[in-house]
């Protein structure tokens, strides 16, 4: 009795205390940091796990629709369990008593010979299971991967080797025709790109001097002249091409798909090939490193779903450069001014609310306000002074990386003058007063003392600036960035950087990839990829200015005591 | 000796120095100044654009000039007056059977051409679309002829000249439509590709219409038109006789209506006309003195001897049943309407009165947008050209050339913020609809859907961020291990950095997919998990106190994350049987279709969920702060007092931090309002207004990222989607303004205490 009385005492105490509170708040928190470490561990998984090479499953599969058995040649993607009767209602009638069911998504690639690179596998269907060591995983510059076994390889249509020698052959092949690539390659991004461009060039050239109405006989020749050389230049170059397409097509290969099919197509086709089903450990770390490397250095490959990104990194670093260039020199100006010079009453104090907000205002407005003044007006009044040649297409007056830069710089502001103000108000008076005590001026005191010891807030400001203006797409999606660069805005032409071209951007191309890409499926590890990459940079960036914080924060606490 | 020239430097010095100081001084406050002037800049230039949208149009008069004519015959009445696209020639189809061209800014008569009436005089003219310049002329052999007048551009000598040419669509010759003969006293035709339909009305009072096939030979291209049908009116007339006759462009709908404002509404069928209804246009007295189609031929304007105009078109009152209904009548003008000239772009259109009155008008922006006194003489004609910025009226035998500035006229506040009642459409609603294929599209700019939608997803987010933030930021300031909170806190505040096209990308691809797969396991999720917190926690209190010792206080968090993470995978797992047990394992599919609940896979749920994620961060960071800034003296004193922790948490400490937990709220607020990548990737951007959870929605700022880059420069659209730029500008601003001011006086209140 006496303990039960106790129990319910205690129980009702428990109610009233808030202990009940005190752990749903606790849930809170914990929920949280779940979530946040749930997230950032989902793409640092599957955003790592993209480029892991795995193995190839062949395995024979009846469905009940089609009866007969069919081969079927693939790399397992994910699977998951479905309720039966969400199959049954989409007409699918599986004959069993369970509830569930697994279902598998299996990448069977060959694009280009089945349509659909992608097959939804029901688990109680597939009946025997192997991973044969000959399997093949090619990969391609078209139509995405292929698998299946190696037949046989041409030359020039004839049969140099099969069967079990074909495969030292195909290597070799494939070497050679990569290195016919490369040179090809070479000459397209070098000499090739370079005429282009002096042709274009003369063409502007042309049309100013013709709407100056400066263009003499003598000028017209000489411009043809020029011309002339150029473009007898393009056409030998065009033709040592074309023969080198023509040796690199040399070869072919043969490989047998997994409904039978004979497949054949050029070795130029192959980017890299192996078997999967025989490679250790090791290896295929090798392999997956390789592809890495891929990923951030190679060029993207049909229609971004494929290849690398290293367009998007370099245009998003260039930007990221152009912004910090405006961004740090206005913001600690507005930064010193507000806090040194200005007099310090209610207007000041406003501005500073004002400053302060403007980091609340939407992302999007700084990109509708850049696409109005920026681009359509400054950058069409440029375009009218100095560009008058190319038009009617713009120069200036159409997104570009300097727009996008500037959209950002401004977006950026106030996180700069934030941090540098409050860099500014944590130097002790002390140190300002000893300046002043030994005759130094307002502005030597500043340039001295207080400005090198508030670099570090300084160096904070603008961290957290570059880390936001990495991760924000929606202004860029106004002011210039596209989808698909023709050319990065630094090349080997005069004047080198030309800061209106377009530009790729890492989280861009994550909304396009991944929303108005044809085949979502094949290109989510790409995504999650560079999701992975963008996440990484901008938590480095985040992390030091943590760093760079807490230390200035600890040489404060020091000089103070 | 050299003492001297020392001192000298040392002032020179000195002068340089402060020389250097006043220098650095005047270049910091001019940097300083024009940077906080750029960030002013935003604002006013956004106004910039978007002020042009609520100007009033203007109306200056030109030129005026007699009417010439370059036929010797005595003058002729004008029938009609046209102006072509760009404004240099006016076009006068006359009583005389002439249509003569003469230049606008002169008057001058530029070239005389004659329809090929044959033995008729003309005795009824209707324009069929002024877009096209097409017209239809009656005659008074009872023919019917259709044809339109157009200019054929011809350069020589570096100058472009417009050579006006009649073209006949139809046939060259008129059409008989009444065998008999009689005069036709109004006419109306319409054609395409396949069929011919005119309408006439007699001089004996009755009213024909003939359908003509039209049949390409594929071999000649010759056209050849034979008679379908024809009918006559005669058995609905009454004793007055029509004098208009209308039919719209699908050849659907027949309009017919007398002098006092009765019209019968026929719709065409194959087998003829059949009467839908009997409408009085007019109200009382009234009399009917002009009536016109809107451009795209669907609204009939009806003008009467009172000045008032009225827009009618016919409305679905149920699938097969439909009704011409009064949608918006004009009431601006004190006299008779005698002309209407639609404009042939925008839902817009020109009246002139018999006062001398002129008025601008707009229907779906329902205003008059000016009204002028033009004249002391009626204003008998108008017409307006293609560009909308070139008018022509006729007072007596006066022309007067107008130019109009009229370059937003589709843009009012009730057409921004009211429920419209758009061309074809049962009802006036909200809809966003900027753009279409067709030219005589009515564009939908109601900004209610999108601030519907805005709102929705800010709330949903809200609903999912606030109790998780607040509660958290609660627990960590005051209860958790201070070795703890150096580890929770950077960890919650790193996701205010990450990108949140990542969290977007996550929402639509990978989170909107499960949701709809597992619907009923996340909605067991988010129901038990509160429920098993509580439990844990009870039974942990029932712990014997060794065993809760073991924790340190302030680690509670810790004990949770595995429970956590075992009711998620739980719930998860039960939740395939549980819906196949209840909702016949498609949870989606039962909602839509026996619980009448549309369900969209990229879903409010969804955003809720992921929008969630992105404002925790930023109300935890602030919401924690201000709970841990309260003086630690203050709890303690309470905690002194006998009060339990909670009770000092919720007297003391809460109502202490409460401002800044609202600044927080309202900085999360301002943060999921503005947010634009998430919501444009995990909705389905449909621009619906419900409350339902499990439907899409759009945003103000979505529908930036999507219309911007497709919106023509200095357009009423592109003007619109600055407008609501500024709108989420002046919110955000405004809300974080708030935010500031009571995070200020917080803090004040701190260092008093």
């Amino acid at each position: 009795m006496m303990l039960k009385n106790k129990n319910n005492k205690s129980q009702s105490n428990w109610w009233k205390s808030g202990g009940p509170w005190i752990w749903l708040n606790a849930g809170a928190v914990a929920l949280s940091v779940l979530g946040v470490i749930a997230l950032i561990g989902l793409i640092a998984v599957k955003g790592l796990m993209a480029f892991w090479p795995n193995d190839i499953v062949q395995f024979q599969y009846t469905s009940t629709d089609r009866q007969e058995s069919r081969r079927i040649i693939g790399e397992f993607v994910r699977s998951e369990e479905l309720p039966v009767a969400r199959l049954k209602s989409a007409g699918i009638e599986l004959h069993s008593d369970a509830v569930d069911v697994t279902r598998h998504l299996v990448k069977v690639g060959n694009r280009d010979v089945y349509g659909e690179d992608f097959m939804l596998i029901l688990e109680p269907w597939i009946e025997s299971r192997s991973k044969p060591d000959e399997l093949l995983t090619i990969e391609r510059q078209e139509w995405g991967d292929q698998y299946g076994y190696l037949l046989s390889v041409s030359e020039n249509g004839k049969v140099v080797a099969s069967g079990a020698e074909a495969w030292p052959v195909f290597l070799q092949r494939v070497e050679r025709a990569h290195e016919i690539r490369e040179s090809i390659e070479d000459i397209q991004s070098g000499r090739v790109n370079e005429i282009n461009y002096a042709l274009e060039e003369l063409r502007l050239t042309e049309r100013k001097l013709k709407l100056e109405n400066a263009l003499t006989p003598e000028k017209v020749a000489n411009l043809t002249a020029q011309r002339e050389t150029l473009k007898a230049e393009y056409r030998k170059l065009q033709q040592k091409i074309g023969s080198l397409y023509q040796q690199m097509n040399r070869d072919s290969y043969t490989i047998e798909v997994m409904d039978s099919r004979h497949h054949s197509e050029s070795v130029a086709q192959v980017i890299r090939a192996y078997k999967p089903n025989t490679l250790n450990w090791f290896e295929k770390l090798g392999l997956y490193f390789a592809k890495v490397w891929e990923f951030i250095s190679e060029e993207p490959r049909e229609a971004n779903t494929e290849g690398g990104v290293f367009p998007a990194i370099f245009g998003t670093v260039l930007m990221v450069i152009l912004m910090s260039i405006v961004v740090t020199p206005l913001g600690v100006i507005a930064a010193i001014y507000m806090r040194e010079y200005a007099t310090q009453g209610w207007i000041t104090r406003t501005i500073r609310i004002a400053v302060n907000n403007l980091a609340g205002v939407p992302a999007i407005v700084y990109g509708v306000f850049g696409l109005g003044f920026f681009v359509y007006f400054i950058g069409g009044t440029i375009d009218q002074l100095f560009f008058e040649a190319a038009l009617p297409s713009p120069t200036y007056g159409t997104g570009g990386i300097l727009w996008a830069s500037l959209t950002l710089a401004l977006l950026t502001l106030p996180v700069v003058i934030v941090a540098t103000e409050e860099g500014l108000s944590r130097i002790p008076r002390n140190v300002r007063e000893g300046s002043y005590a030994l005759g130094a001026t307002k502005a030597e005191t500043l340039w001295r003392t207080v400005l090198p010891m508030a670099t570090p807030a300084m160096m904070t400001g603008l961290i957290l600036a570059i880390a936001r203006a990495a991760g924000e797409v929606a202004p860029l999606m106004l002011v210039g960035v596209v989808k698909l660069a023709p050319e990065l805005p630094i090349d080997g032409n005069f004047p080198f950087l030309h800061l209106d071209r377009k530009f790729m951007h890492l989280g861009f191309h994550i909304y396009d990839v991944g929303f108005q890409s044809p085949n979502v499926e094949a290109a989510r590890p790409l995504v999650f990829a560079t999701s992975f990459l963008l996440i990484l940079i901008i938590l480095v960036l985040n992390l030091a200015a943590v760093k760079i914080r807490n230390n200035l924060r600890e040489k404060y606490r020091a000089l103070e005591s | 000796m050299e003492s001297t020239p020392t001192l000298s430097n040392k002032n020179r010095q000195r002068l340089w120095r402060s020389l250097k100081d006043r220098i650095a001084r005047y270049c910091v406050g001019v940097g300083g100044i024009s940077v906080i002037i750029a960030i002013v800049l935003i604002f006013f230039y956004l106004l910039w654009v978007v002020l042009p949208l609520f100007e009033d149009p203007a109306l200056t008069a030109k030129t005026d000039y007699p009417v010439a004519s370059l036929n010797p015959a005595p003058a002729a009445k004008s029938l009609y007056l046209a102006v072509d696209e760009t404004g240099t020639l006016g076009v006068r189809y006359t009583s005389a059977g002439n249509v003569e061209f003469f230049s606008v800014s002169s008057g001058e008569p530029h070239a005389l051409l004659e329809l090929p009436l044959g033995s008729g005089t003309i005795t009824s003219f209707s324009p069929i679309n002024p877009a096209d310049n097409s017209f239809a002329v009656g005659t008074s052999d009872g023919r019917v002829l259709i044809g339109r007048h157009d200019f054929e551009a011809t350069f020589a000598n570096g100058e472009r000249t417009l050579q006006p040419v009649l073209k006949y669509p139809v046939s060259n010759t008129p059409l008989v439509l009444d065998e008999a003969g009689q005069a036709i006293t109004a006419v109306a035709a319409r054609f395409d590709d396949n069929s011919v339909v005119i309408a006439g009305v007699l001089a004996d009072g009755d009213v024909k219409i003939a359908r003509f096939g039209l049949q390409e030979n594929f071999l000649t291209g010759q056209t050849t038109l034979a008679r379908e049908a024809q009918w006559t009116l005669v058995e609905h007339l009454g004793n007055e006789p029509p004098t208009h006759v209308m039919i719209d462009p699908f050849q659907k709908w027949l309009y017919v209506a007398g002098d006092s404002g009765n019209l019968l509404f026929f719709h065409l069928t194959a087998s003829g006309p059949q009467l839908i209804e009997r409408v009085d246009l007019t109200h009382g007295e009234e009399q009917l003195t002009a009536l016109r189609f809107l451009i795209g031929g669907t609204s009939l304007l009806a003008g009467t001897s009172a000045g008032s105009i009225g827009q009618w078109f016919p409305v679905r009152q149920s699938p097969n049943h439909f009704s011409l209904t009064n949608v918006r009548t004009f009431d601006a003008a004190a006299s008779a309407i005698l002309d209407i000239a639609p404009e042939h772009r925008r839902k817009g259109f020109i009246a002139t009165t018999a006062g001398g009155q002129i008025g601008i008008y707009h229907t779906t922006s329902n205003q008059v947008l000016l009204t002028r006194q033009i004249s002391g003489e009626p204003v008998g004609r108008v017409a307006i050209s293609a560009r909308g910025n070139t008018v022509l009226t006729q007072s007596g035998d006066t022309i007067h050339l107008w130019a109009v500035d009229n370059d937003h006229p589709e843009i009012s506040w009730s057409a921004l913020w009211g429920q419209v009642w758009y061309e074809s459409y049962s009802e006036p609603r909200y809809i966003w609809q900027s753009s279409a294929a067709t030219s005589d599209f009515e564009p939908k700019f109601s900004l209610m859907p999108l601030v519907f939608g805005t709102l929705k997803a800010a709330f949903y987010a809200m609903l999912f961020a606030v109790p998780l933030a607040v509660m958290g930021a609660i627990y960590t300031a005051y209860f958790m291990a201070p070795a703890l909170r150096r580890m929770v806190k950077p960890t919650i505040e790193i996701m205010a950095g990450l990108p949140t096209v990542i969290i977007g990308f996550l929402g639509g691809l990978w989170l909107a997919p499960l949701i709809e797969k597992h619907l009923t396991g996340i909605l067991l999720i988010i129901m038990a998990l509160p429920l098993a917190m509580l439990a844990f926690g009870y039974l942990w209190h029932k712990l014997p106190q060794a065993l809760r010792r073991s924790i340190p206080p302030g680690w509670h968090m810790v004990v949770l994350i595995p429970v956590i993470v075992l009711v998620v995978w739980g719930m998860y797992t039960l939740g395939t049987p549980i819906e196949a047990a209840l909702f016949g394992g498609n949870l989606p599919q039962w909602l839509s279709n026996q619980a009448g609940i549309p369900f969209d896979q990229r879903n409010s749920l969804v955003i809720g969920i992921a929008m969630g994620f992105a404002v925790i961060p930023i109300i935890f960071t602030i919401a924690e702060d201000a709970v841990f800034e309260v003086p630690k003296h203050l709890s303690y004193g309470s905690l002194a007092l006998g009060a339990t922790p909670w009770q000092s948490m919720m007297r003391v400490v809460l109502p202490t931090a409460s401002p800044g937990i609202f600044s927080a709220l309202m900085i999360g607020l301002g943060r999921a309002v503005g947010e634009t990548m998430i919501v444009l990737m995990a909705t389905g951007n449909t621009p619906v207004m419900t409350m339902n959870i499990f439907e899409g929605l759009r945003t103000l700022s979505a529908n930036i990222a999507v219309e911007m880059p497709e919106a023509e420069v200095g357009s009423s659209h592109y003007r619109i989607l600055f407008l609501t730029a500024l709108v989420l500008f002046a919110f955000t601003f405004i809300l974080n303004t708030i935010a500031e001011i009571v995070r200020q006086r917080l803090r004040n209140k701190y260092s008093n205490l």
